[in-house]
């Protein structure tokens, strides 16, 4: 392995480390923006033009703020909590593919952080240790409310995380292959062989599947009842404060984000768009695959106004609605989808 | 007919506790008609009154900071009768009189005049009882279409007749008016 491939893939994990961050904190303005536009206001315009630098104010206001530590034994862990929540958030990116490939100076550089032929596995590893960030500060923070809150966010991602594998296994099963950077070359184009390439054609349920419970995984409404106001003051960081707080809260933002990408690159093409490989042939590799990063993007963006949207519609589910639907409806549903994807891989080959 | 076929306003609507089926049971059709809701009001026009800036219509009778009137010529109305704080329910008016010095003709109106008059704007209603009470025209609420500025401190809050009194160029303006 020669140094360069250091650099260069120094460089761009640091390009994406930068631009998560920087999704997530204009995620937390867009969220605020479109909450105020589906109740018809206006939304933060203090801040800069159009509230363009509310989040810098809201990051500037919790660094300022009071770090407070609740009376506990467990400080390690207390500040664990958030730290494990936000390096999750972060670490699934490694295996998302930004784009195709760049040719700069001769040399092929694959977006990509690290191609792994076991990337959805490490997918759903990380993702299920993105709950011990609300479980370990929940437990650390010696309150009921928070204890409450950790158990109700561990109980359901575990429910949710069965559907989320059933469904993908179809996905794989048609792919035939746990390689993300496969799965998102076989979306290529967009109309191949009569019907259309992505993945969200193919596997409409399994999509759907996958949709609800990456809800459920990022812990937004209507799955979020980890930390419902009503009833557990903040949940699982009713004890924490300052910038604690603050990286649980950009966690949730960054798992958003990250999570849109997973859909976008899963089911909805990737960076492919119509007419990628006439690019690639006309205007050369590296315009496609900037085009290509635009469009995984839109993509991206697409969803996460797909979020807000969700969530600024329907109120959070009760217990026992949460458990039904998790355990009743989509695990049927998803093998329900694992046998007739079979049947129609058995029947068409 | 018996009573629960009767809909006055057309708008009842039988409740029934019948069990889901598989599909409604899965919420997609409700969460999808509920996204198309609010959807719509992603573009439709926004109700907020962005302050400072855009200040809300007030009603031609809104009653605001008060305001201490002159007369055509520029002099003080008031004569420190007194009535508007025995008036007063929010007991908010207090004041002095004084008399007239020779030379002062063209400062205030009558003989006697009010040396010190002071509103506590923390206690006053607003309710326009002073107006009401006042028979020399003298205090008004409905003219400044002002609302009282917020504060830090409570002294802050008595008004005395430094932010009372027409200004006179107001007065000038109306005189002007007047002869036009």
């Amino acid at each position: 392995m020669d140094s360069a491939i250091i650099i260069e893939k120094g460089i761009f994990i640091l390009a994406v480390f930068a631009i998560t961050m920087f999704m997530a904190m204009y995620s937390t303005l867009a969220e605020r923006k479109i909450a105020a536009w589906l109740q018809d206001r206006i939304g933060p315009n203090r801040a800069g033009k159009g509230g363009i630098l509310q989040p810098l104010a809201d990051g500037l206001k919790l660094f300022a703020k009071e770090e407070f530590m609740p009376s506990t034994q467990n400080t390690f862990l207390f500040v664990l909590g958030p730290a494990i929540s936000m390096s999750m958030a972060l670490m699934t990116s490694a295996v998302i593919p930004w784009g195709d490939k760049l040719e700069i100076g001769g040399r092929t550089v694959i977006l990509q952080a690290t191609d792994i032929d076991v990337a959805m596995l490490y997918i759903f590893a990380v993702l299920s240790v993105g709950v011990y960030g609300i479980m370990i500060g929940g437990w650390a923070s010696n309150n009921k409310f928070s204890l409450m809150s950790a158990m109700r966010a561990s109980s359901q991602m575990i429910s949710y995380e069965v559907a989320m594998g059933l469904a993908i296994i179809a996905l794989i099963m048609a792919t035939g292959t746990l390689s993300v950077r496969e799965i998102a070359a076989q979306q290529s184009g967009f109309w191949n062989d009569g019907w259309f390439t992505w993945n969200v054609f193919k596997h409409p349920l399994s999509f759907l599947i996958f949709l609800v419970c990456s809800f459920a995984e990022t812990n937004r409404t209507p799955f979020d009842l980890a930390e419902c106001e009503a009833e557990l003051i903040g949940g699982h960081h009713t004890e924490y404060s300052s910038m604690k707080m603050g990286f649980y809260l950009f966690g949730e933002y960054a798992a958003m984000f990250i999570s849109s990408a997973i859909l976008a690159i899963l089911y909805f093409g990737a960076y492919n768009y119509p007419g990628f490989q006439w690019a690639v042939e006309n205007w050369g590799v590296n315009v496609a695959n900037i085009l290509g990063i635009i469009a995984l993007f839109v993509k991206i963006c697409f969803f996460i106004f797909f979020y807000m949207w969700v969530r600024w519609t329907i109120p959070r589910f009760r217990y026992d609605q949460l458990m039904n639907l998790g355990w009743k409806m989509l695990i049927p549903l998803a093998i329900a989808n694992i046998v007739i994807t079979g049947l129609v891989i058995v029947l068409t080959q | 007919m018996s009573l629960d076929t009767i809909s006055l306003s057309g708008k009842k609507k039988e409740v029934s506790n019948k069990k889901m089926t598989f599909w409604e049971s899965l919420y997609l059709v409700a969460i999808f008609k509920g996204l198309m809701i609010t959807i719509r009001h992603l573009f439709q026009r926004k109700v907020t009154i962005k302050y400072p800036e855009e200040k809300r219509p007030l009603s031609p009778v809104y009653r605001g900071q008060h305001m201490l009137k002159r007369d055509e010529l520029g002099r003080e109305n008031c004569t420190a009768c007194g009535m508007c704080a025995v008036a007063c329910p929010a007991e908010a008016i207090t004041m002095k009189a004084a008399e007239r010095k020779p030379g002062e003709e063209l400062l205030y109106r009558e003989e006697k005049y009010a040396e010190i008059y002071e509103i506590n704007m923390l206690r006053c209603i607003f309710c326009g009882l002073c107006e009401e009470a006042c028979p020399k025209d003298a205090i008004y609420l409905t003219e400044t279409k002002v609302m009282v500025p917020s504060a830090s401190k409570r002294e802050d809050f008595i008004f005395g007749k430094d932010k009372l009194v027409m200004p006179l160029t107001e007065a000038m303006k109306n005189r002007q008016n007047q002869l036009s």
